[in-house]
C-alpha cells in the first residue's frame, strides 16, 4: 500500500485541527500518531478540551487499566469534552482501551464507571485453559459494512493484546468478530463512533488501511 | 483464531545491527529501520531489537534507532537490553517500543518488574530468562549468560508472572548457537507454570524446531535470529512448513501494490 505522507493539516497554532489524537497519558500515543501519519493524516495529539471542541475527528487511544484510564481522563478535565464531542456527531474512533472506556462498565480492578457512550460493559476472559492476555495476531470476521472497513478483507489479521473484552448490550453495535476461546465483538460502531478492541497501528498495511479509512471518513464529514 | 507468533531478533550495538545479516537486497545490513521493513514485509509477526552497547555513553544511539525504527515499522517491537529501571521503560516505550525486556534487572531487583506493570501495564513488561539445565530443572544465568543467579528458573518464572509480567523470553543456554532445536522440556515446564505467553528462544536450526517448540514445547511464539540473518530460511518458508504442519500462523501478505 502506497500512501501518502503527512497532507493535510500541518499545525499551525491558528488552524482548525482536523484530527485530534486525546492525550491522557496513555502509553501509545505516539504511535496512533506516526501511523496515522503514515496513513495520509496529520493529527494533532492534545490534551486540551478546547482543541477537542475544535476538531472535527477524534480518536481515543489506549492501553493499560480502565481504572487508570477514566482516572486520568477526569484528572485532565476530558471526560466532559469527549461526551460532548461524541454527541457533536463528529467521527470518533476509540482504539483497546479507548473501546473500552466507551461501555457503560468494566469489570476491572473489582468494577469501574466508564463513559456509557456505547450500552454494554467489558468483562474479563477469565481462561483456565486459555492464556490471557489475548496477545497476538488474530482475525476480524466483518458484519457489515461501514466506511472504516472498506477495502479491508474479511478475516484480515490484526494485532491484539487485552485481557478484557467488549459485550456490547445491543448486537447491532457489532462490526468485527474474533474468536478466542469463544467469539466476542472486536469492532463495535453506532452512528458516529467506531471503535477496534485491536491496535491497528502495530497491525501493518490493514491497520493502516483502517486509520486511512478513519481519516477519509473525517474529512468528508468535514467537508474538507 | 490466534496465530503463533515467528519473532527475528536482532543485536544492536552503537544503533547499528551487528552479527551479520546477509541479504543481497539490503543496501545497509546494519541499518535496522531497513531490516524491521525488510522483515515486516516478509511476515515476521513481530521484532525484537537486544542493545548490546557496552558503554553508557552510548545510549542515545539506541534512543535514535527505536524512534527511527517506530517511525516506520507498523508491527510490535521489543527492546531489552540496558533497562535498569522504570526511567529507562518509560524512555523506550514513549520513543515508540512496545514492549521492554528485562532480565539481569529484574533478577538483581525484583521490585522492577512490579513497578514497571504497574505504571505501564503487564502487556509491556517481558522478562528474559535464560536457563541453563542443573540437575532435574533450570538454573537462572544473568549478565549476557555469564553468571549463575543461583535460582530456580521454573521458579522465577512463576515469581516474575505474580510481579506482573505480560510474557516471558526463555532462553535455553544449552541449545544456544547450536541449531539442534529448542529445549522442549524447559518450554514446556514454562509453559505450564505460567498462564502469560512464552517465547521461544535459543536452537532454532530450522522451521521443523520451531514446529516442536510451539507442539511439544507449547510456545505461544519463536524467536530465532541466525537462521533469518544469514538466510537459511526466510520467514515465509518458515511460516508455510508451520501451516503445513496444522499449526496456526498469519500468513505472509502478497508485496504491497497500490
Amino acid at each position: 500500500m502506497t500512501v501518502a505522507r503527512g497532507r493535510a493539516y500541518t499545525g499551525t497554532v491558528s488552524a482548525q485541527p482536523l484530527l485530534v489524537v486525546v492525550d491522557y497519558d496513555a502509553g501509545n500515543l505516539r504511535s496512533v500518531e506516526r501511523a496515522l501519519a503514515h496513513a495520509g493524516m496529520a493529527a494533532t495529539v492534545s490534551a486540551d478540551p478546547a482543541e477537542l471542541a475544535r476538531a472535527r475527528g477524534a480518536i481515543l487511544p489506549g492501553v493499560g487499566a480502565a481504572s487508570d484510564t477514566m482516572a486520568k481522563l477526569r484528572a485532565r478535565g476530558l471526560e466532559g469534552p469527549l461526551r460532548e464531542f461524541i454527541a457533536s456527531g463528529r467521527p470518533f474512533l476509540g482504539v483497546c482501551m479507548g473501546l473500552q472506556a466507551l461501555l457503560d462498565r468494566s469489570e476491572e480492578g473489582g468494577g469501574q464507571e466508564c463513559l456509557g457512550v456505547l450500552p454494554g460493559e467489558v468483562r474479563h476472559f477469565g481462561f483456565e485453559r486459555l492464556k490471557v492476555p489475548h496477545m497476538g495476531w488474530n482475525q476480524v470476521a466483518w458484519t457489515r459494512e461501514h466506511p472504516i472497513m472498506a477495502g479491508i478483507a474479511d478475516g484480515a489479521w490484526f494485532y491484539f493484546v487485552h485481557s478484557f473484552y467488549p459485550a456490547p448490550a445491543d448486537p447491532a453495535l457489532t462490526l468485527g468478530e474474533t474468536t478466542y476461546g469463544f467469539t466476542f465483538p472486536s469492532v463495535l460502531a453506532r452512528g458516529n463512533v467506531a471503535a477496534t478492541q485491536f491496535h491497528p497501528e502495530k497491525s501493518g498495511a490493514a491497520g493502516l488501511r483502517l486509520y486511512a479509512n478513519f481519516a477519509g471518513w473525517v474529512r468528508e464529514a468535514a467537508g474538507a | 483464531m490466534l496465530t503463533k507468533r515467528i519473532i527475528p531478533c536482532f543485536d544492536v550495538d552503537r544503533g547499528r545491527v551487528v552479527k551479520g545479516v546477509s541479504f543481497v537486497e539490503l543496501r545497509d545490513a546494519g541499518d535496522p529501520v531497513e531490516l524491521a521493513r525488510l522483515y515486516d514485509a516478509e511476515g515476521a509477526d513481530e521484532l525484537v531489537f537486544l542493545d548490546i552497547t557496552a558503554s553508557s555513553d552510548d545510549r542515545a544511539t539506541v534512543y535514535d534507532m527505536v524512534a527511527a525504527t517506530a517511525d516506520q515499522v507498523f508491527i510490535p517491537f521489543t527492546v531489552g537490553g540496558g533497562i535498569r529501571a522504570t526511567v529507562d521503560m518509560k524512555i523506550m516505550l514513549e520513543l515508540g517500543a512496545d514492549k521492554v525486556s528485562v532480565n539481569t534487572a529484574a533478577v538483581a531487583s525484583p521490585e522492577l518488574v512490579n513497578e514497571g506493570a504497574w505504571r505501564f501495564g503487564s502487556q509491556c513488561i517481558v522478562v528474559a530468562i535464560d536457563a541453563k539445565r542443573a540437575g532435574d530443572g533450570w538454573e537462572v544465568y544473568t549478565h549476557g549468560g555469564r553468571t549463575p543467579a543461583g535460582i530456580d528458573a521454573i521458579a522465577w518464572a512463576r515469581e516474575v508472572v505474580e510481579r506482573g509480567a505480560g510474557e516471558l523470553l526463555v532462553t535455553s543456554m544449552d541449545a544456544d548457537g547450536r541449531q539442534r532445536g529448542y529445549d522442549l522440556a524447559l518450554l514446556r515446564a514454562m509453559s505450564e507454570a505460567v498462564n502469560v505467553p512464552v517465547i521461544a528462544s535459543g536452537g532454532a536450526g530450522g522451521p521443523a524446531h520451531m514446529a516442536e517448540a510451539l507442539t511439544e514445547g507449547r510456545a505461544d511464539a519463536v524467536l530465532a535470529a541466525s537462521i533469518f540473518h544469514f538466510g537459511t530460511h526466510s520467514i515465509r518458508e518458515v511460516k508455510e512448513a508451520l501451516a503445513a504442519r496444522g499449526i496456526p500462523v498469519r500468513p505472509v501478505e502478497p508485496p504491497a501494490g497500490g
